[in-house]
């Protein structure tokens, strides 16, 4: 019965995420009541702009927070309290049933340690293997990941690698203890758009390979379209929308989604003057207004936005929007 | 790594030839010659003595004669001590130096990466202030205010430790702890910067997303990164040491290396002076060599530039 | 990161040549804020006033030897000596202040030689550039393994204890530091494109490099000179201590805390002058933190 049932458990289960963190200027919130859920195998993109809290759910999730930073809420991972655990509770979930890459791989990987040495580590604390297993286990890897010549690059140093294969070696250092969970944090953001796709088709691969869960943070669209089943729109450390993938891009519901699809040039319309913008600035999150964050940007603000702040709801079955807005 | 290796030796040797070169010909532009605040003398004893000392020579032979002597590790006669030569006062007094110079690094690295590390892990607490606060007086005080006060405390009042002289074990510990504080204030400042970025850099996140346990990533990621900037620091803390030591040695009449340095400097003893300077001159090169290399080891993107 | 010393270096500060006012009361406001620094500084303009205003203030002469206080009394505020007498029954205090002349025009002067030399090494060889800038920081590297005040006292030995002379020896040893900064800066700056506009207009490189390269330049120079003039005043005082440093009749704090550290087991307040020194150098490298920090804030 517990097998069945660990089958049916969301890889993760977040609820009333809050993160803050103190700074000599005040409270930040970075990220404001965030609920949601990740089922095995599926792929999760979450979509905003810099400073809309999607990168910080997931450093509050790993328990990789700065030192000025406290989160509140209940994390699940398979049904069981991650949230604010020690580090060594947290260090039998990180790096072997959870892991996360990160967007700038040169800074992301150890200059002073060799590859072979910052993967092998994770083998041997986590799997108790012998060095020489590990070395093999690893060098497979690194092939599945397509460096050329792994075996001879195998003790290189990181700055030795180009960035794209520097993000294929952080990629293949996630998935050596075959995750249920990728979380990759803007992984093609630092990288040449060739090669962007290149690591975005690598990754769709080895998540059908290892069937894992993904969830992919990014601030661009286009990324999304092809790698997730489900999309999180955030605003402002809160979910503004989430909806299947397909949905979402044919028809948004939140004037934000809306905003940021039109926003990308596209190559079948007609060419305008201007690109298209959403207008105005990014909410201080030390001071968030009152009512909905996005209301000063809105096209369609009405007046109780600014007063009474749209919950979550469901509109559709799995669809949800925070909007006071019945439809688009 | 070998590459690496032979660069740096070959850009000491310019240095030291610099070094040489220097004393040698400040040296033989000082007005009068060693002699001449000696009572007169008739004109054929000073003749007789130049040619002894080869002073009747040009000044470019006379250099030449002495990297001759130099490569025979001959620094020359001692003007002032008549019995002996230079390289044999440098060969008594270096052990004593040595000893004294190393306790103070010694102590240097192991007190002052302690302090930064600690204070590094509690950062804006009580702890880290006084480590930072110590540190900053360390590296501000001279040695040569803190040696006598050390003195007047642990010597004359509470009578734990001798004044000077340099019979017993207990003779050391002063002069090394007043040559080596403004070190352990330096390294304990840097150490504990460096600590406290590197904690905050990327790699060491990534260490801890992988599941490491806290004790690897600190020690195997956090820990080997931090030291490099201490390393970088050993070199001037040679440096720091030698010419610290002239007046520890002084203070606590110490028979070493830096006490003959200073006899010699006020009795106008050219070749003692123009030997130390050259002695210590290649102790300082070959301690940066010596640095460059651990640090090549240790940080392999300076291998290959 | 083979070259970091104690100090490290602060990354070029973008020239903002409009807004150079508010850069330079930014960093006031800034200094200002930092106690440390303030205090320090009211404390050394305190030293310095007493120092140089000490002829104006009616005290006895630093060579008035009272016979009443021989070998050596101590302090008594009664009497007005505040430090006590020396060995030789002189007031303490007086000559000390009158030492405090010596060290800080010795810090002042030499700094300056200091200056005039990074600067103008630094601004050369970033200006120049190439191999003439490759040869020229080789010099700087080579010079920076040279333990200096060796040299300094050879040259003391060779050419006597001129004043002047130690003025420019140990300038002449201070300004590595400097000269790096500057050229880092010249060679940022260089290729900006007010420069190239300049040069398009025919201003002479002379000019380029006096009207816009060295103003650009001086908010690290003046953090680097603030850390200068500590190490200068220590290097003298260094020297004066082993006795080659300055000579009778004059006296610095060197010699002072010399004379106080010899008869210090019968008179320990002969080691007061080594306080003020220590408190001196002290509240100078608060300054220059404090200056380094207003002038380019990074989250230490």
């Amino acid at each position: 019965m517990a097998a069945i049932a660990n089958a049916d458990l969301p890889v993760l289960d977040v609820s009333g995420l809050e993160t803050t963190f103190s700074t000599p200027e005040g409270e930040v919130k970075a990220v404001n009541g965030v609920s949601f859920q990740v089922r095995a195998g599926e792929a999760v993109g979450i979509v905003g702009e810099s400073g809309s809290g999607k990168s910080q759910i997931f450093m509050s999730i790993m328990g990789l927070l700065a030192s000025n930073g406290r989160a509140r809420g209940s994390v699940k991972f398979k049904g069981t309290e991650i949230l604010g655990q020690p580090p060594s509770k947290l260090n039998k979930i990180r790096g072997v049933r959870m892991s996360m890459i990160f967007q700038d791989p040169m800074t992301s990987l150890n200059p002073y340690l060799t590859v072979a040495r910052q993967m092998t580590e994770v083998l041997v604390e986590h799997k108790g293997m012998s060095m020489a297993e590990a070395r093999k286990a690893s060098i497979a890897l690194l092939d599945r990941v397509q460096i050329p010549e792994a075996a001879q690059r195998f003790d290189m140093y990181p700055h030795e690698f180009s960035g794209g294969m520097r993000q294929r070696v952080m990629i293949a250092m996630a998935l050596l203890c075959q995750p249920e969970l990728l979380i990759a944090d803007e992984p093609t953001t630092a990288l040449d758009v060739t090669v962007q796709a290149q690591i975005l088709d690598l990754v769709a691969g080895l998540r059908r390979d290892f069937n894992m869960a993904l969830t992919l943070i990014t601030h661009d669209m286009g990324v999304i379209a092809g790698m997730c089943d489900r999309v999180m729109v955030m605003y402002g450390g809160r979910v503004v929308e989430a909806a299947p993938a397909g949905k979402l891009f044919h028809d948004p519901q939140h004037p934000y989604s809306a905003g940021l699809l039109r926003s990308m040039p596209r190559l079948d319309e007609t060419m305008h003057d201007r690109l298209t913008t959403i207008a105005g600035q990014p909410p201080n999150l030390q001071r968030l207004p009152s009512g909905c964050a996005f209301r000063d940007r809105c096209d369609y603000r009405m007046e109780i936005c600014a007063t009474e702040l749209p919950p979550l709801r469901g509109i559709a079955p799995e669809r949800s929007k925070a909007c006071h807005l019945q439809a688009l | 790594m070998l590459n690496y290796f032979l660069r740096r030796v070959g850009g000491a040797i310019p240095t030291l030839f610099l070094i040489i070169a220097v004393s040698f010909f400040l040296v033989h532009a000082a007005p009068g010659g060693p002699f001449s605040t000696e009572r007169n003398r008739p004109a054929e004893i000073e003749e007789n003595l130049k040619r002894a000392y080869h002073l009747d020579e040009s000044v470019p032979r006379q250099f030449l004669r002495y990297l001759n002597g130099l490569a025979h590790a001959d620094f020359g006669p001692s003007f002032q001590y008549k019995d002996f030569s230079v390289s044999e006062l440098i060969a008594r007094g270096f052990p004593t130096s040595l000893m004294l110079g190393t306790l103070a690094i010694s102590a240097a690295l192991i007190l002052g990466l302690s302090a930064g590390i600690w204070a590094a892990f509690r950062q804006n607490s009580a702890v880290d202030y006084a480590v930072m606060g110590m540190s900053m007086t360390g590296i501000a005080v001279p040695n040569f205010v803190v040696a006598p006060f050390l003195t007047l405390v642990f010597g004359s009042l509470l009578h734990w430790l001798p004044v000077g002289g340099w019979d017993s074990w207990s003779n050391i510990v002063l002069p090394a702890i007043a040559l080596g504080l403004p070190n352990v204030a330096a390294v304990s400042r840097l150490t504990r910067g460096s600590m406290i970025e590197v904690l905050r850099s990327n790699y060491v996140r990534t260490a801890r997303a992988k599941g490491l346990r806290e004790r690897i990533t600190i020690t195997r990621h956090a820990i080997r990164a931090a030291i490099l900037p201490v390393i970088s620091y050993l070199g001037p803390a040679v440096a720091n040491i030698i010419t610290g030591s002239v007046i520890i040695e002084q203070i606590f009449s110490i028979p070493g290396i830096g006490r003959y340095f200073v006899q010699a400097a006020l009795n106008r003893d050219y070749t003692l002076v123009m030997g130390v300077t050259i002695f210590f001159g290649v102790i300082i090169i070959t301690c940066n060599l010596i640095t460059d290399l651990l640090y090549g080891f240790l940080d392999p993107r300076v291998r290959y530039d | 990161m083979a070259d970091v010393t104690v100090r490290d270096i602060p990354s070029p500060i973008a020239a903002k040549e409009v807004a150079g006012r508010s850069l330079w009361s930014d960093a006031r406001r800034r200094f200002l804020q930092n106690h440390a620094a303030v205090v320090s500084l009211t404390i050394l303009i305190i030293i310095a006033a007493l120092s140089f205003g000490a002829p104006f203030l009616g005290l006895r002469d630093q060579d008035d030897v009272n016979y009443d206080m021989m070998p050596a009394a101590p302090p008594d505020f009664a009497t007005g000596y505040f430090f006590g007498s020396d060995a030789n029954g002189r007031d303490l205090f007086v000559r000390t202040l009158y030492g405090g002349q010596v060290s800080l025009t010795v810090g002042a002067v030499a700094t300056l030689v200091s200056l005039l030399i990074g600067v103008a090494w630094g601004a050369t060889a970033g200006f120049i550039g190439g191999r003439v800038d490759g040869a020229m920081m080789r010099i700087v590297d080579i010079f920076y393994s040279i333990p200096f005040i060796f040299f300094v006292i050879l040259l003391t030995v060779v050419f006597g204890h001129d004043i002047i002379l130690i003025y420019l020896a140990i300038g002449a040893v201070s300004w590595l530091d400097m000269a790096r900064i500057v050229r880092g800066q010249t060679l940022s700056l260089k290729r900006k494109e007010f420069i190239e506009a300049a040069h398009a207009s025919g201003v002479s490189t002379f000019n380029i490099v006096r009207r816009h390269i060295i103003p650009n330049c001086l908010g690290p120079v003046v953090i680097y000179v603030t850390l200068t003039v500590p190490t200068v005043i220590l290097t003298e005082s260094f020297l004066s201590f082993l006795g080659m440093g300055v000579q009778e009749p004059q006296s610095s704090w060197g010699t002072l805390i010399s004379e106080g550290a010899r008869s210090m087991e019968i008179s320990p307040w002969g080691l007061l002058p080594g306080i003020v020194l220590a408190l001196t150098l002290l509240c100078l490298n608060f300054v220059g933190d404090g200056m380094r920090d207003a002038l380019d804030p990074k989250d230490r």
